[in-house]
């Protein structure tokens, strides 16, 4: 662990030399041009760096893409990656030495909810616009903040889609639901249960179980003697994973449905060969099935597999910079005032990005945002896309 | 009682209900007696040690993760070395049963050693707290080896019987649906009630099994018989750990997954079945632990059933708590508790 970590410190340091080197180059050859920096923010380090490092990788795609447009119009583009660490601290420490520093005028991030909840009040402080490519947490735009935008679907649409799909699709009429009783768990069973009784079905069975536990034999029991054609359960893979086992050791056939708790590899682990007909949920999709050209591209530009998060990052990118532009047009060709950039990129209509369509509502929250449908049909992960829903407009 | 009340009164309902909970009946307890067996097994551990120290040994549900822990890392050992695929699956059964009984068993007589000899004259209070700084420091150490030998302490071991069978349950009485089996709950219950028949055995026809009685009865008197006092507490201290570490490998088994916590709820039941069953009585263990699994299966499954779905399954724990209480208020000293010179 130690060795790692000393590695990783090596090659971020090695990495912050480099990025410092080029912003020296490009000083030196951009001449007297106006310099704009847009941050992420994203963990670069510790246990979900790959997918950080991913949302980093994905906005410097775009952005170095852009960089010819923008010295047009007489502007320096750079991109300054911070490393939130995944921890609320180092987000807000940084968020504060982001709004410190007059150039930068956008923050791509953050990868997890719980550190953009509290940086982003320190952005709206500041009036730096924020987009995040992976927040799912209802509260992160439900504060109404100005700043803070997300191109991905909200936690609360995930049970709804579920449904969708197991009444509509699967056509499932008597459903059962098992749910952990803890908030993510029991939030995302009602809402799944509220939207299938709307949609039509029965909900034959609704019962709780403990975090911690191993042996679901009891509910599992009632199961059987309920005999539904679809199984939702809310709740992480740990229980998720031993429920799946021990239904498809006592016979139980039919699918079963989980959140994207359930986006996990230990599904595998703990399920093994018995991992059959297992959907869950996820706000990302498949880029190297939806738009294979992308992903090749990505995949020659950084040598590193695209990630679940690496075109929204992308596509995030592209909403900050459209709205930059907007701004410097609006500007008459000046450098925009921060809280011109924040209205311009909150105004975003209709985008085409290469992994989705986006238009914020006056919350943030992107209305053209999916819910995919995964499926695992064997022990291999990640499983396969199966279905996309869309919210209802 | 209740049900024939129920059916009485609303008699459609109450006769669905009834057919509802005969269909499951066979699959209830079948999967309840494989849970109580591992209840049991554990709950001797906590009833010898009371009958001999009268204190609780709280590190004990610790020590049953610990062979969880033991005989899981033991067989990926095999298997990594290829020796798995050599060997038939009933040998490599057997001997990561007794790797992780050795293991645990020692280990129980080192924390003995330890832990609570230097304490034995203090008052029971201090013995019980350092039993449970015990319970935390396993834990943690597993948790530890776990998170560094995996990088996760989510451990999936290799099932060695994972065949299903089908119990033709609806050829007795068409009531009944079939039940499901799967071969290792067959190997639980045999291996628990080998491990309690031959326990028992011990306890009440061999030599050291008259010296454990006889020190359980009164220490001091025992001494004074040329019994060497701390060898027979060493004793039932390496037998109770290691049939705790032998339940924690049939665990494993029976579940795949293990975590270093698992023995926190299981330890917390067991001690429950000791009490039902009588603290200090080890056919009361046995017992009571057979009658908690039953009973915490047959709430889990019927319980939605039974109230129409105000309360469900999740409740299934406060069920037989409320039971046990009841117990207790009529007979304090558990249901077979009467018999003091039994205790060992």
């Amino acid at each position: 662990m130690k060795k790692r970590k000393v590695i990783a410190a090596l090659m971020i340091s090695i990495l912050t030399v480099s990025i410092l080197a080029a912003c020296g180059d490009s000083k030196e050859s951009g001449g007297d041009a106006t310099v704009i920096k847009i941050a992420s923010q994203s963990p670069l380090s510790g246990g979900s760096s790959v997918q950080g490092e991913a949302i980093k990788l994905g906005g410097q795609m775009a952005l170095d893409e852009r960089k010819e447009e923008f010295k047009k119009l007489g502007f320096d583009l750079q991109f300054v990656p911070y490393d939130d660490q995944g921890d609320q601290k180092k987000g807000v420490a940084n968020a504060e030495m982001i709004g410190a520093d007059k150039a930068i005028l956008a923050v791509l991030g953050h990868m997890n909810s719980g550190v953009s909840i509290p940086s982003s009040v320190v952005y709206e402080k500041y009036n730096i616009p924020m987009v995040s490519p992976a927040n799912t947490a209802t509260e992160v735009t439900d504060r109404k903040l100005k700043a803070v935008n997300r191109v991905v679907a909200r936690d609360d649409f995930q049970g709804p889609a579920g449904a969708e799909y197991a009444v509509k699709t699967v056509a499932a009429k008597n459903i059962f639901v098992i749910q952990d009783k803890t908030s993510y768990g029991q939030g995302l069973a009602e809402a799944f249960k509220t939207a299938a009784e709307a949609l039509g079905a029965t909900i034959v069975g609704y019962e709780g179980i403990t975090v911690g536990e191993k042996d679901f034999n009891g509910v599992l029991n009632q199961v059987l003697s309920k005999k539904p054609d679809f199984i939702f359960f809310g709740g992480l893979y740990n229980e998720g994973g031993l429920i799946v086992k021990q239904a498809r050791e006592k016979g139980i056939t039919v699918p079963i449905m989980g959140g994207d708790a359930l986006d996990s590899s230990a599904m595998v682990d703990l399920a093994g060969d018995k991992l059959v007909d297992v959907l869950y949920s996820s706000v990302s999709t498949d880029m190297t099935k939806s738009n294979k050209d992308w992903a090749d591209k990505y995949k020659e530009t950084f040598d590193k597999s695209v990630e679940n998060y690496s075109a929204y990052a992308y596509d995030s990118m592209n909403v900050i910079l459209n709205g930059l532009s907007k701004a410097i047009e609006d500007n008459d060709g000046k450098l925009p005032a921060r809280e011109k950039v924040r209205d311009a990129i909150r105004a975003t209509t209709d985008f085409e990005g290469v992994a989705t369509k986006v238009s914020f509502d006056d919350k943030g929250d992107n209305k053209y945002a999916k819910v995919f449908i995964y499926g695992f049909e064997g022990p291999t992960y990640p499983g396969t896309l199966i279905s996309e829903i869309e919210q209802p407009k | 009682m209740l049900y024939l009340f129920c059916g009485f009164y609303i008699h459609k309902r109450g006769f669905n209900m009834i057919s509802e909970i005969l269909q499951t009946l066979p699959q209830v307890l079948v999967d309840g007696l494989t849970l109580g067996a591992v209840y049991a097994v554990v709950a001797i551990g906590y009833t010898m040690v009371y009958g001999i120290l009268e204190f609780i040994n709280f590190a004990h549900g610790e020590i049953f993760m610990t062979g969880a822990f033991v005989g899981t890392s033991t067989l990926l050992i095999f298997n990594t070395a290829g020796l798995l695929s050599g060997m038939p699956g009933w040998v490599a059964y057997i001997l990561i049963l007794v790797t992780a009984m050795l293991f645990t068993g020692l280990m129980g007589v080192g924390i003995e050693r330890v832990a609570y000899r230097p304490l034995r004259k203090a008052p029971k209070l201090i013995t019980l707290i350092s039993a449970i700084g015990v319970s935390f420091l396993l834990q943690d150490i597993v948790r530890f080896i776990a998170d560094l030998k995996t990088g996760s302490f989510l451990v999936t071991g290799i099932s060695l019987y994972n065949e299903n069978v089908k119990i033709k349950t609806s050829s007795i009485w068409d009531s009944f649906d079939d039940a499901f089996l799967k071969t290792n709950s067959i190997i639980v219950l045999a291996v628990a009630v080998l491990l309690m028949i031959g326990l028992d055995i011990f306890i009440n026809r061999t030599k050291w099994g008259v010296a454990m009685r006889a020190v359980a009865q009164d220490r001091e008197t025992a001494s004074l018989m040329s019994i060497n006092v701390n060898k027979v507490i060493a004793l039932t201290f390496f037998i109770g750990s290691a049939l705790g570490g032998g339940t924690g490998v049939l665990f494993a088994q029976q579940y795949g997954t293990i975590d270093p916590y698992i023995g926190f709820i299981l330890g917390l039941k067991a001690f429950t079945a000791a009490v039902l069953g009588g603290i200090g009585n080890v056919r009361g263990a046995m017992f009571g632990g057979l009658f908690i699994g039953v009973l915490e299966m047959f709430s889990a499954a019927n319980l939605g059933i039974i109230t129409s779905g105000n309360f469900g399954g999740e409740y299934k724990d406060v069920v037989a708590f409320i039971i046990l209480i009841t117990i207790l208020i009529f007979k304090p000293e558990g249901l077979f508790g009467r018999a003091v010179k039994e205790k060992v």
